[in-house]
Formats: structure tokens, C-alpha cells, sequence
């Protein structure tokens, strides 16, 4: 039982944070509970740290909203946090669409849905043509385009404040994930993870891998969402950059442990890429 | 050119207008959502809210004056609700708006898409200067109007005498009674639908409208007698409109109208 725990430490702290977060939102709104207020999209801390979504703002500045100094503060508070520890740590830590396509991507291996010959592949780019569409959509229509459909959105208001018949929207995803492509959602399509991306690329906490130490048993390729992100496993010493969620599933299924959390500086990472 | 080049740059072009090819249906779905959401609605919105069009740009969807609200009266729209997404409404039938002094809802918002600062009087916050809609009444259905005594809408409006008062009037049906017909003042109107909560008929016979649907304007091109000063307007527009000389404007307007068998034959179509 130990053994689980310790083999699944970084999923279940993740699902505590996660379950924590919409907790603490839940009785900030039932409760009037002062630590954290409002949702994802903007919130206080304490009631005065401002925390604001810089994915939403942009498109809000693209829609032709005046940007209030309060948002700006939170918009800088969240890119600092996201420069240092990653963008898309967000996504495995904090966003509730995360906990939907695990299941389903866990349900995925379970059942055996993986086959490649039956598999549709979509391309990771799409998320970033997704940013452009957003941005796009919300200068034309004059509202944050992403915002009106986003299952992040959806979902976490749908905690806090109430569902509507917004959980269709969420069991589509899950169907989506579970059968049609792995990840689907989350790795290809999700303009915030795109963004998230974007903004972490620089971040120095990074999961870094250890080839001396590696034995090759390809675990790590069955439970990462971002695949892409390992090519260099076995045969380099990096930091796995890019896209990387920062779920630790490949630190937890490694059987050689060849895989750390680490602090990368510029200079580091510059010279792991070299060598 | 040689052949595998050229297959090449076919596979790509094919894979690019693949992706043309989803990208547009999405796009097409996606825009008709967003066009639908924009339809001119009856959303009420918390005191001091942008017009519809800015409100739902620059509001950030935090919910913040959802939490504020101590009475649970502004509820966040779910995809189900035809209101934009996220955003904070009321319905007075359910729960009408409290006005409280201190302005919470309003104070919450990071975004100003509640504008504090459009309920701001002489350095003082003034919950009575919010305009969230207008009370408008159906003279068929109100009991007031039809000779039953009621003034329940008087009763619940928090500025009586000021919002809405009574106009009495001899009701010449029974010759012996008066009418007592609630009248709206929009100058003092808050819009925050006490009386539609209060009103004791089936469907509510005072109903709160959002402003741009509700309040009327005359516009600049009235000028009234009555009101002093209105015709100083027009005093130095010019009258010398020159037309071009057609069928129609040759006579004066009266002439034109007096000739109905001139109408009537065609006489003047163009």
C-alpha cells in the first residue's frame, strides 16, 4: 500500500491540489470564505493578491475591453509564477478538465483503445492555430471568443456556481478522448495549454532525465500526455521542455529512476542541449 | 522538377487543406455560437453594468459579484441559461435586486465591467443613481388600471412617490369609484424590480426592461413649443434646401396631397 502511495505521489498530490482548489472556490462562494475568490478566469488571494488569466485578458484586449489595472496586476502575478515554475503546470495541477482526460486516457489503456491502425491522429499544432482563431474571433465579434466555449470555463464555474446543461459539454470531451484521440483535447486542441506552452518555454523547473540511468523500459512513453516531448529519452541527459505538463507520471512509472525534478538554470540548459 | 519533389509539395498542400477544411467548420460553428450570444436580449444586469455590448467583452466571467451579493439574488449564466456564458444576471420575478448602500456586487469587479464609478455621486456612493432597467407596465392586465385597488408595486418600490406614484383618476364605469394607476418616472427608476417581484397577477404586470430596449427617445429632430429654450435648437439651421426639380416637389406639399386622382393615376411616380 505504501508502495502505491509512493508510486502515484505526484497524481494524488495533483488531485488533492486540484479537488483542494475547487474546494476552497466552492466555499468562497457558498461560504464567503476570504482565502481565494472568484475562478479560474480572475481572483483575489486574501482578498487583495489579484490573480488574472493572461490567455482571457488577451483576447478581452483583442475584443477592445478597456484592461483594468487590477487585471494587469493579476495578469503579471500569474506570468511571473508561470516564467519560474512552467505555464503548464497549470494544467496538471490546477485546471479540473485535467482530472476528465487522465480518466480518460487511463480508461484508454485499460481497454486497450491504443491500437495505431485504428487510431485518428491530430496534429499538436492545432492548439496553436486554435490561440489564433481565438484572438481572431474575439477582435471580430468583440468578446473573448475562447471564454464563451471554454470547458475549462465550464467546468470550474460549473463547481462553484452551478452546471446548467454545461457537463454535456465535458462528457463530449471525455467520448472525445476516450475514442477518438488520446488526449485529444488537452494535447492538441486546447488553445491554454498552447499558451501555457508558450509562456513556460524559459521556466527552470523542469522534469530532467538522466540517460546513465536509464534502462530503457518505455513506461515513461505509455502514461505521458506530450509523447513528443521524450524523443530524446535513452539516448540525451535533458530537461524535457517544451510542452511538458509536469504531471511526474514518468518520475512515478520509471523503474530506474531516470527521471528528477530540478531547477535548470539558462546557463544549465543551455549546456545539457549542447552535451 | 523532378517527380518525388513534387509529391512531396502535393502530400503537403493535401494535408494543408485538410486542415482549411476542419479549420472552417469549426470556425463556422464556432462563429454562429458567438453571433447567437450576441442577440439583442432582456438580460438584467448588477447595478452600474456596461451597456450589453461592452459588458460582455469586459467582463472576465470571475463570478466576483456573484460571491458578493449577500442575498444570493445575481446568479452566473450556465451554458443552458441563452445569456452569454459567465456572465452575472437577476430575474426580479425571482429575486429582485435589495440596492444595497454599500454596492458589493459592483465594488468586486476587477474589470470595471460593473462601473463603480457610473454610481458615484458627490463623492459619495449612490446606490439610487443605478439604472439596471426600467419598470413598464401592461395597462391591459394591471389590477390598477382594470379598478381594482392594489398598489402592491407602490408598496414595494424602495423610492415610492419618486420611481412610481399613484395618478388618480374618476373611474367613469361605476361613476362612484377612482382609479389608482401606478405610474413609472424613469428618472428615478432604478430598475431593480421590486415591484415585478411584488406584482400579484399571473404573469407580472410591471416588468423590468433593459434600458436599450425599454427607454424611449424622442431624438433632435422634434422641436416642442412648450419647452422653453427648445427652439433656439433650430435657430441657426439653415432653411435654404435646394431639391432637384422632380414631379413630386414641384407643387407644395399640400397641393400633392389634395391631388388624389393625381395619385392614384401615377401621376407622380418616378
Amino acid at each position: 500500500m505504501n508502495n502505491f502511495l509512493y508510486k502515484h505521489r505526484f497524481l494524488l498530490s495533483r488531485r488533492i491540489v486540484q479537488i483542494a482548489l475547487l474546494t476552497i472556490y466552492f466555499g468562497g462562494n457558498m461560504y464567503g470564505w476570504t482565502l481565494l475568490q472568484g475562478n479560474l478566469s480572475s481572483a483575489l488571494i486574501f482578498g487583495f493578491i489579484p490573480l488574472s488569466d493572461p490567455f482571457a485578458t488577451l483576447q478581452m484586449f483583442f475584443a477592445g475591453a478597456a484592461i483594468t489595472t487590477d487585471i494587469l496586476l493579476g495578469v503579471l502575478v500569474v506570468l511571473f509564477v508561470y516564467s519560474v515554475i512552467g505555464g503548464r503546470f497549470f494544467c496538471s495541477w490546477v485546471c479540473p478538465v485535467n482530472i476528465i482526460t487522465e480518466t480518460a486516457a487511463w480508461l484508454r489503456r485499460k481497454l486497450n483503445l491504443t491500437d495505431k491502425k485504428k487510431r485518428v491522429t491530430f496534429s499538436r499544432n492545432i492548439r496553436y492555430w486554435v490561440i489564433v482563431i481565438s484572438l481572431g474571433l474575439s477582435f471580430f465579434f468583440s468578446l473573448a471568443a475562447f471564454e464563451m466555449i471554454s470547458p475549462i470555463g465550464i467546468a470550474f464555474r460549473g463547481v462553484v456556481f452551478g452546471f446548467g446543461m454545461g457537463w454535456l459539454f465535458l462528457v463530449a470531451i471525455f467520448l472525445f478522448d476516450l475514442f477518438s484521440q488520446s488526449y485529444g483535447w488537452c494535447g492538441h486542441i486546447c488553445p491554454l495549454g498552447g499558451f501555457n506552452t508558450l509562456i513556460g518555454r524559459y521556466s527552470i523547473v523542469k522534469v530532467v532525465h538522466d540517460s546513465d540511468k536509464c534502462v530503457h523500459a518505455l513506461e515513461c512513453f505509455k502514461v505521458c500526455p506530450e509523447v513528443e516531448i521524450l524523443a530524446k529519452v535513452g539516448r540525451e541527459s535533458v530537461p524535457i521542455g517544451g510542452a511538458c505538463i509536469k504531471c511526474g507520471r514518468c518520475i512515478e512509472v520509471c523503474p530506474s529512476d531516470a527521471f528528477e525534478v530540478s531547477i535548470v538554470s539558462m546557463a544549465g540548459m543551455a549546456s545539457m542541449a549542447k552535451g | 522538377m523532378d517527380i518525388p519533389n513534387s509529391k512531396e509539395r502535393r502530400d503537403f498542400l493535401q494535408k494543408m487543406m485538410q486542415g482549411v477544411g476542419y479549420g472552417a467548420l469549426g470556425i463556422i460553428a464556432w462563429s454562429s455560437y458567438l453571433s447567437q450570444s450576441q442577440a439583442r436580449n432582456l438580460t438584467l444586469r448588477p447595478p452600474g453594468a456596461l451597456f450589453e455590448k461592452d459588458f460582455v467583452r469586459t467582463c472576465i466571467r470571475c463570478g466576483m459579484c456573484v460571491e458578493a451579493c449577500p442575498f444570493d439574488i445575481l446568479k452566473l449564466a450556465t451554458i443552458s441559461d441563452q445569456i452569454s456564458i459567465g456572465t452575472p444576471y437577476f430575474t426580479p420575478r425571482t429575486e429582485a435586486c435589495r440596492l444595497c448602500p454599500d454596492i458589493p456586487c459592483a465594488s468586486s469587479c476587477p474589470t470595471q465591467a460593473l462601473d463603480l464609478t457610473s454610481l458615484i455621486k458627490e463623492n459619495k456612493l449612490s446606490i439610487k443613481s443605478a439604472r439596471m432597467g426600467l419598470a413598464t407596465i401592461n395597462t391591459q392586465t394591471c389590477l390598477a388600471y382594470l379598478g381594482l385597488q392594489c398598489t402592491m408595486c407602490v408598496r414595494a418600490c424602495p423610492y415610492p412617490d419618486e420611481a412610481i406614484f399613484l395618478h388618480n383618476e374618476r373611474n367613469t364605469r361605476t361613476d362612484m369609484h377612482a382609479f389608482l394607476k401606478p405610474v413609472v418616472n424613469p428618472d428615478f427608476c432604478t430598475g431593480c424590480g421590486m415591484c415585478e417581484h411584488a406584482c400579484p397577477t399571473t404573469v407580472a404586470s410591471i416588468t423590468i426592461l433593459p434600458l436599450a430596449i425599454s427607454k424611449g427617445d424622442i431624438g433632435s429632430h422634434y422641436v416642442v413649443g412648450w419647452k422653453e429654450g427648445d427652439e433656439s435648437r433650430i435657430e441657426d439651421d439653415s432653411t435654404d434646401v435646394t431639391l432637384e426639380k422632380t414631379k413630386r416637389n414641384e407643387k407644395s406639399v399640400i397641393d400633392n396631397l389634395d391631388d388624389v386622382e393625381g395619385i392614384l393615376k401615377g401621376l407622380y411616380d418616378e
